[in-house]
């Protein structure tokens, strides 16, 4: 399996996204400079964390005008995986990937440590390797992800079973406690936390190694399924 | 205000000009004799920036001597950016510590932004990628809306700029004390990872070389900045508020990324950060280390802002700036790279052979100094030294015997001293993760990142114990490295070398030069004894507000190597049935402890003493302990005594207790601020193996799995406290004080 991370000017969770593909997970990663578009030659999409354009304008706004998340669009037509990690999931929602906006923390500061968070839809290609209700610890380290959505949208993304991650001690004022949404088509994800920091012991926890091994896992169903 | 008017060199001469800039008369007459003439307005700018004491150390010069520098696995001592010390596998590790105590007092935030980015800056030019950021900081007490403001917005500035630019900020530390309510110290400290093989040098080397400004435009923010941090903090500070520099942490991140790609190349001669001085001391090091003349075009420099004088761009200090030579024929390859970040890359100007600083602007010669004069032949000053009348008197006490009536209170009252409390609220503003190689996180005595594809990491840890150097400078130098190493092996680490920071009062008064005196001479001896030369450094003196002088704080910035990371060890207590041991003896010294702060108000009387000796073979041996599996958890016992130590090793979600028997005078046995003390525990199966390998233990209880801290002396027990009350006590008393209303 192959994947791009890619990388904005201002993103500093690249090498981490690529080194949890690479050296955790153990399979093929490229890190995919934001002008080289071509992301076709992928089988999946990570977009890292980091504060791309320095959060300059909104967290995001800027990366999301770049001809890369037209290939991003493209991509995500075709149902091509893509991971949107902190800025990588303001980026997806700057694009309108994804529904709903990204405020400041509740208490109007950066926050960085592990929290708990509760897998509420483990029917993804994302989640699959979890169990239904299973409760993992993630780091945070945000100053912008008070997820905030509309009553309709909310509606139709519980209607939908779109949020796959919930925070169990909401530690920034996000929307029916929401740490991570899906499409309705169920290839986009972006989550505040960050599963890539979450996946050897030395690093205190591995609770992150699943997400990438279900991704692993369903892309060989799908490999196998189309031979 | 300073004139930006160009003055003419006579009436600067005849009106004492150089005065407003730092020179003194004798300065300014040394700079005529140079030249053979009067120097110009943009000149004497120069001359006054280089021969500030932040650019040229000619105050502390003859102490830093004092300093052991060398060591086998030492690869670059003080002189460059930053000092580079042998990890093993080609690899090594670049560090330093820095101050940013004036801007700070004046513009919190950006006085402490500034600070992070500069120290990263000097650590990349090294070309080695920025792998940790520390912080050490001092301010007044938090009940003052001036000092909550102070200390919030250094804390948002640190967590601004460094979460930004993508290295982790793992640890440090901050005290209160009085002394620091005008003049916080806000000290930052960057480690790097680098292979030997890609170490640079600050040089402009190679006559006929390009030299190319890269990064952001020059602009008029933070003029004369080495002026400001050269001299006292007074009311009229605040009007210096606009010699703070801005910072942008984006644009750092660009630049990291660029110069690291850029020293790959061949075609690069030598790089250095602009910090302080900016264009003037980077450019001109650069030559005087190579031998060499440099000659600039400032029309060439990317500016910010409109018709700025020579004497502007040469004094700025904006940030984020970077200047590199380059082999003359292949600037483009370097300036294509710059240009994949969208960074300015410009030639301004070339390496010439006659060993003059010569500047061009608008077609005339503005300035034109011997270079060597402002790096090299900057004055050295052998200030007077004078015992204080204070230090005496503190000599000639009794022994300060704390009377305590209810230790369990007092206990609650310690760990709630915001000096001991957790700092929580500090560093969980601090993305503290980001790199994913963090293996042991703030709050514990070193934090610890591991080497990615090698079974290795390394700690690091910043100190200073500076009310122990306030009542005896030597053995309280000698402390502070002595407990810096102490943080390094409990966290299982060997110490390899350090970085000091020295923060000091106004030297001009003989008290004060005696106390970076003694200080430096015990800090210089605890580094010989402990084999942890002093590989990088810096100095800020004139931290004094309204005439008050801080306490000399010297602070010590230590990096140490885990051989394997199976050796990490952290200061939580891990399993029920695990014995306590105590190593080293326990005296009743309480001069300068947190309890007299807490009884007193104020500090006096002895420092602790310290046997180097034992210090060293103490250490080595906990490794040996350590290495040899033997040891569950380790702390160091320092401020609040033993009973504080065993309190932080069960502020963990584990849910332990611990049972503790003791005996002898309780206060000592719980309070006293001995040195050369860890607090460990083992498995009760090694205890045999353990003694063998460490001498001067006392087994004094029992990890349990009852969350409570039960503390018997003499058979009569003495503490009986959840662990959740104490916990909150100690995690609450910062929040707090920042809540309640000033």
């Amino acid at each position: 399996m192959k994947f791009a991370v890619i990388v904005f000017p201002g993103s500093n969770c690249d090498r981490d996204m690529y080194y949890a593909a690479k050296d955790a997970l153990g399979e093929d990663a490229d890190l995919v400079w934001y002008q080289d578009t071509d992301l076709t030659s992928y089988d999946a999409i990570l977009i890292p964390g980091g504060f791309s354009y320095g959060d300059y304008l909104r967290c995001g706004a800027i990366a999301s005008t770049s001809e890369m998340v037209q290939s991003l669009h493209r991509e995500a037509e075709k149902g091509t995986p893509i991971l949107g990690v902190c800025n990588g999931f303001q980026i997806l929602l700057e694009a309108g990937l994804l529904p709903g906006a990204l405020l400041r923390n509740k208490d109007l500061k950066f926050i960085c440590h592990h929290e708990n968070l509760v897998v509420q839809n483990n029917r993804t290609i994302f989640t699959s390797e979890y169990a239904q209700g299973q409760v993992i610890s993630i780091p945070i380290a945000h100053g912008e992800g008070n997820y905030f959505c509309d009553d309709e949208t909310l509606n139709q993304l519980k209607a939908n079973n779109q949020i796959v991650f919930t925070y169990q001690n909401n530690p920034n004022g996000s929307v029916a406690d929401i740490a991570g949404i899906i499409n309705q088509q169920g290839n986009v994800l972006g989550m505040m936390p960050h599963p890539e920091r979450a996946t050897e012991g030395i690093l205190g926890s591995e609770d992150g190694l699943q997400l990438f091994k279900s991704l692993l896992a369903n892309w060989r169903d799908s490999y196998v399924t189309n031979a | 205000m300073l004139q930006t008017l160009e003055i003419s060199p006579e009436l600067i001469e005849a009106e004492k000009h150089y005065r407003e800039m730092g020179l003194t008369d004798e300065e300014y007459q040394s700079i005529v004799r140079i030249l053979g003439r009067r120097p110009n307005f943009t000149e004497t700018g120069i001359f006054s920036v280089m021969w500030s004491e932040h650019c040229s150390y000619k105050t502390s010069k003859p102490l830093l001597r004092k300093f052991p520098t060398k060591g086998p696995h030492v690869l670059q001592g003080p002189g460059e950016g930053a000092g580079i010390v042998d990890i093993g596998d080609g690899q090594a590790v670049a560090f330093k510590i820095e101050s940013h105590n004036h801007p700070s007092a004046v513009e919190p935030y950006q006085g402490a932004a500034t600070g992070v980015g500069g120290i990263i800056r000097d650590i990349f030019s090294m070309g080695a990628r920025p792998i940790a950021v520390l912080n050490s900081l001092r301010f007044g007490q938090l009940t003052t809306g001036r000092v909550k403001y102070l200390f919030e917005e250094v804390v948002h500035g640190i967590a601004g700029y460094g979460n930004c630019v993508g290295v982790p900020t793992v640890g440090g530390e901050v005290q209160f004390d009085d002394c620091y309510e005008g003049n916080p110290l806000v000290n930052a400290m960057c480690v790097g990872l680098i292979d030997h093989k890609d170490i640079q040098q600050g040089i402009a080397a190679g006559l006929g070389n390009t030299v190319l400004y890269v990064g952001s435009k020059t602009g008029r923010d933070g003029i004369h900045g080495a002026t400001f941090a050269s001299e006292d903090l007074t009311e009229d500070s605040e009007s210096k508020r606009s010699n703070v520099q801005v910072g942008d942490p984006f644009m750092e991140k660009l630049l990291i990324e660029a110069c690291l790609e850029a020293i790959q190349s061949d075609a690069l001669v030598g790089i250095q950060d602009m910090g302080a001085a900016g264009l003037t001391s980077s450019a001109s090091e650069m030559a005087s280390k190579a031998g060499m003349g440099l000659e600039l075009n400032l029309d060439l420099i990317p500016q910010r802002e409109a018709n700025m004088s020579a004497y502007e761009m040469m004094l700025s200090e904006s940030q984020e700036r970077m200047l590199l030579v380059v082999t003359k024929g292949r600037e483009q390859e370097i300036i294509d790279i710059f240009e994949k970040y969208s960074l300015e890359a410009v030639a301004v100007g070339k390496v010439t052979a006659d060993k003059q600083f010569r500047l061009q602007h608008q077609g005339k010669v503005v300035c034109d100094i011997p270079v060597d004069t402002l790096a090299e032949d900057a004055p050295v000053y052998h200030k007077p030294a004078k015992v204080p009348e204070y230090y005496q008197a503190f000599q000639a006490m009794p022994a300060y015997l704390p009377a305590v009536d209810n230790h369990q209170q007092v206990l609650e009252q310690l760990l709630a001293q915001p000096t001991i409390a957790s700092k929580e609220y500090v560093y969980d503003q601090y993305d503290s993760m980001v790199q994913a190689n963090t293996a042991v996180a703030p709050g514990s005595d070193a934090a610890v990142i591991r080497i990615r594809d090698y079974d290795k990491a390394i700690a690091i840890t910043t100190d200073c114990n500076a009310r122990y150097i306030y009542l005896d400078p030597r053995t309280g130098g000698q402390i502070a490295v002595a407990e810096a190493a102490r943080n390094i092996v409990s966290s299982g680490a060997k110490p390899l070398a350090l970085t000091d920071g020295l923060n000091f009062g106004n030297p001009d008064k003989p008290e004060n030069f005696w106390q970076m005196e003694q200080s430096v001479e015990g800090m210089a001896e605890a580094s010989l004894a402990l084999n942890t030369p002093v590989i990088s450094g810096n100095v800020s003196l004139y931290n004094e507000s309204n005439g008050q002088a801080i306490f000399p704080t010297p602070i010590v910035g230590m990096v140490g190597l885990h051989e394997s990371t199976q050796h990490i060890t952290t200061s939580s207590f891990k399993q029920p049935g695990d014995l306590i041991i105590v190593i080293g003896e326990t005296k009743p010294e309480f001069g300068g402890s947190e309890l007299q702060n807490l009884l007193e108000g104020k500090y006096f009387g002895h420092a602790p003493t310290l046997d180097l000796e034992i210090e060293a073979k103490r250490q080595s041996q906990l490794l040996k302990a350590i290495q040899a599996g033997l040891i569950q958890s380790a702390h160091d016992i320092s401020e609040g005594g033993l009973a504080v130590a065993l309190s932080e090793s069960l502020f963990n979600p584990s849910g332990l207790g611990a049972k503790i028997e003791l005996n002898g005078d309780p206060t000592t046995a719980l309070f006293s601020e001995t040195q050369s003390r860890f607090v460990v525990s083992i498995k009760e199966t090694d205890l045999a193996d353990f003694v063998n390998l460490v001498d001067d233990t006392e087994v004094i209880g029992l990890v349990t799995d009852a969350a409570k801290l039960v503390v018997t002396v003499d058979q009569k027990l003495i503490i009986d406290s959840e662990i959740a009350q104490l916990e909150q006590k100690w995690k609450g008393a910062i929040p707090c004080l920042l809540k309640s209303k000033a």
